[in-house]
């Protein structure tokens, strides 16, 4: 199915945010079929020629289209939770117009035909772009590597075992070796998996007065530790997903000091929550990693402000009711997060720890550079992906109105700021929010 | 070839070796691929003496390679595999030396899985040792007969740039090849997927690629290796289908090197894992049965050579 885009289009009177080079005036967009063909203040100052379609902005913010590097699809295998369709009605609802999915899908996305299936899926689906990573070990079982370099041809962008570790010091070794014959980058989940074994939250006072099993943030750090030596030893390039912890921050901060390949990103809940929004037993508040203590918050935050953490990706992990309704022991890790991202990531704008295009920045140019898109940027000649979003007005956070297909959200009844207005995928409107 | 002996008792490995001994030894050689080619292939330099093939690895190759060159040079030729005895019955390599001494051999052939096996022996016996191959350390014989092959085809060793392809990691034959040709003059690149390349390998004066058709490009001589079955699944390479896809030698990758490059391989080859049959059975580019016919020579000129250094020899006292 092709659909073919307008002609040329003309985003005028808007507030251009541009990350990539620090733009921030008022100015138009011009979009001639898939591509930017024009942008800046000056543009369309003496009217906009006959012929070109107009979108006005109305003085809101235009942006590029987010890049969310850190998705979980249930399609293939758990259609239940989440479908193509599904993501990609909420990627685009949430201004997100490329998306890099984990491996762990039902059959995992270990060969170069499962690479493909998604594309094609994605393609069909035409909303959001999807991107897979591709599993670093045969079924995700840590044991022996994946065709690395036939899955990168294919379009893998980077390798992973997903939500799982790679727990093998000798396995990650080879991993990181193998995938930097072909330039990959291997995605880590940094939780060594023996501490982490049985616990459901963070471990401390609260878990214990709660009476559940925790996970100590020492799991995260000491994870990040071996592999830090690993990627010295092997020169491979690495990235550190949704750390969360303030011990995990300095390893990787030390880790940069020494110029190692490496980068690292945080989701959402890591800086806007801590281990109390578990407090009532809330499984919609148990994530993976766990929400952790006030301080380690705080670390997030200042990392984010400070550059060690280079991206935020929501982390976005669909769970249906059978799942998460259930004694908080036995429910499943996760939350979704595509259709929050923008205004939970628009909560370190507004709370004064970075500018508006500080906190763009880390979800639009910086994660598509760490995964090697040439997306997120307002630049002539690349994808026309956009958002048009109003910074300032205030929502809260109803799951039932949101457009994915599981409801599990850590934010539920959060008041936020930040609304995305129109999403643009390949110059083709996928998004108009009405009122 | 210049009149000084060859002043080692034991050839271990290239490691030690200057430039000078280097080419006596394939100028001696050459005059056996004269020889050999003849009807009476036959010598009696060695007559008298005794050579012991000690073979603690299987080989089919190397062993009848050596046993032919013995018994050309009129030695008797003992041939061991120990694999399956005196190791199993508890017998220590130090034993095997005893045990050799009393039977009064002049050269010793050994073949061990263990790097650093052969010069233990050679510290421990009465005769000259040829390393056959040593774990992953040195095959000085292998390296011997691809720079004859080399030189006979190309006339030169010093100038050319030879590509080492596959698993550098695990193989004797890379390292002495390196050694050799960096001897000679020669430049050597390694090409290889990081995980089959040892840490540190560009400081033994190699260049490293891990993209194959860039590192063929402009090259004169492509060694390819072989990929032990047991490398195959799993940590070192996810399969043979990506092995071959990205590291095999087919046509299309090797119109990346010069168009009178040489393809070599130390055989056993695995057809369809490192190598494409076409590419292997090519007449005009494949120099593998070469390699085969040199290594006899080869092996001939280092008995040879090791045998008029030892006492007894020509009447000499001992």
């Amino acid at each position: 199915m092709t659909r073919t885009a307008a002609g040329l289009v003309a985003y005028i009177n808007a507030r251009l945010l541009d990350p990539a080079t620090g733009l921030d005036a008022r100015g138009a967009v011009l979009t001639n079929g898939e591509t930017i063909a024009d942008v800046g203040p000056g543009l369309f100052q003496g009217g906009v020629p006959t012929g070109i379609t107009v979108v006005d902005c109305t003085g809101l913010c235009l942006a590029p289209g987010l890049v969310d590097m850190r998705v979980q699809l249930r399609e293939p295998g758990e259609e239940h939770k989440e479908t193509m369709k599904s993501a990609g009605e909420a990627a685009v609802g949430g201004g997100v117009t490329s998306l890099v999915c984990l491996p762990n899908t039902d059959p995992v996305i270990d060969e170069v035909a499962t690479v493909e299936f998604v594309a094609r899926r994605a393609r069909k689906v035409g909303l959001c772009k999807v991107y897979p990573y591709a599993a670093a070990t045969k079924n995700l079982e840590g044991v022996e590597l994946s065709e690395m370099g036939m899955l990168a041809e294919a379009g893998a962008l980077a390798f992973t075992d997903g939500t799982k570790a790679i727990r093998n010091s000798l396995v990650m070794r080879q991993a990181l070796s193998y995938a930097a014959t072909f330039g990959a980058m291997i995605i880590q989940h940094p939780e060594d998996p023996a501490l982490a074994e049985g616990g459901v939250m963070n471990e401390g006072e609260l878990a214990t007065r709660m009476g559940l099993s925790g996970i100590p943030a020492a799991a995260e750090a000491i994870m990040l530790e071996r592999d830090m030596r690993l990627v010295e030893l092997t020169r491979g390039r690495y990235h550190a997903a949704h750390v969360s912890t303030a011990a995990g921050i300095d390893v990787i901060r030390r880790a940069k000091a020494r110029n190692l390949a490496v980068t690292c990103d945080t989701a959402p809940p890591y800086f806007a929550l801590n281990e109390l929004a578990v407090s009532d037993y809330r499984t919609f508040a148990k994530l993976s990693p766990p929400l952790r203590a006030e301080t380690d918050r705080q670390a997030v935050v200042e990392a984010l402000v400070d550059g060690t953490i280079d991206a935020i990706a929501s982390d976005h992990a669909p769970q249906d009711q059978d799942s998460k309704r259930q004694p908080f022991a036995q429910a499943e890790f996760g939350g979704i997060g595509l259709e929050t991202l923008l205004a939970a990531t628009l909560e370190l704008f507004h709370n004064g720890h970075l500018g508006l295009i500080q906190a763009l920045r880390l979800i639009t140019v910086a994660p598509a550079g760490i995964v090697g898109l040439p997306a997120g940027r307002l630049k002539v000649g690349t994808a026309a992906d956009l958002m048009l979003f109003d910074p300032d007005r205030g929502w809260k956070v109803d799951p039932h109105a949101f457009r994915s297909k599981s409801k599990n959200t850590p934010f539920d009844a959060r008041p936020m700021q930040g609304v995305v207005l129109r999403t643009v995928v390949d110059g083709r409107t996928v998004y108009l929010r009405d009122g | 070839m210049t009149d000084a002996p060859f002043p080692h008792r034991h050839l271990l490995g290239i490691q030690g070796l200057g430039q000078q001994e280097i080419a006596d030894l394939l100028d001696l050689a050459d005059g056996y691929v004269e020889q050999n080619r003849s009807v009476d292939k036959r010598k009696n330099l060695l007559r008298g003496r005794t050579v012991i093939n000690l073979f603690f690895e299987n080989s089919t190759r190397t062993r009848t390679s050596f046993e032919l060159a013995g018994k050309r040079l009129g030695a008797d030729v003992i041939n061991m595999q120990v694999a399956a005895s005196s190791v199993q019955k508890g017998e220590t390599l130090i034993d095997t030396a005893m045990t050799l001494n009393a039977m009064h051999l002049d050269v010793l052939v050994v073949r061990h899985p263990d790097s650093g096996a052969v010069h233990l022996l050679s510290q421990k016996v009465n005769c000259s040792v040829i390393n056959g191959g040593d774990g992953s350390h040195e095959h000085p014989t292998q390296a011997l007969l691809d720079a004859l092959t080399i030189r006979r085809r190309k006339g030169r060793l010093s100038g050319l740039t030879v590509a080492i392809c596959g698993d550098v990691l695990h193989s004797r034959v890379a390292r002495s090849n390196i050694t050799l040709l960096n001897t000679m003059g020669a430049r050597v690149r390694l090409l290889g997927p990081r995980t089959l390349l040892p840490s540190a390998v560009e400081r033994l004066g190699v260049e490293v690629f891990h993209d194959m058709r860039k590192g063929l490009e402009d090259v004169d001589v492509i060694m390819m290796l072989r990929i032990q079955h047991e490398r195959m699944r799993g940590n070192f390479i996810p399969s043979i289908r990506e092995y071959f896809h990205f590291f095999g030698l087919d046509a299309e990758k090797l119109d990346m090197a010069k168009p009178d490059a040489v393809i070599m391989h130390p055989g056993p080859m695995n057809r369809g894992v490192e190598i494409d049959s076409d590419v292997a059975d090519d007449v005009e580019r494949s120099l593998i049965r070469e390699q085969v016919e040199m290594g006899v020579a080869v092996r001939m000129a280092c008995l040879d050579a090791l045998t008029r250094a030892l006492p007894n020899s020509s009447g000499a006292a001992s």
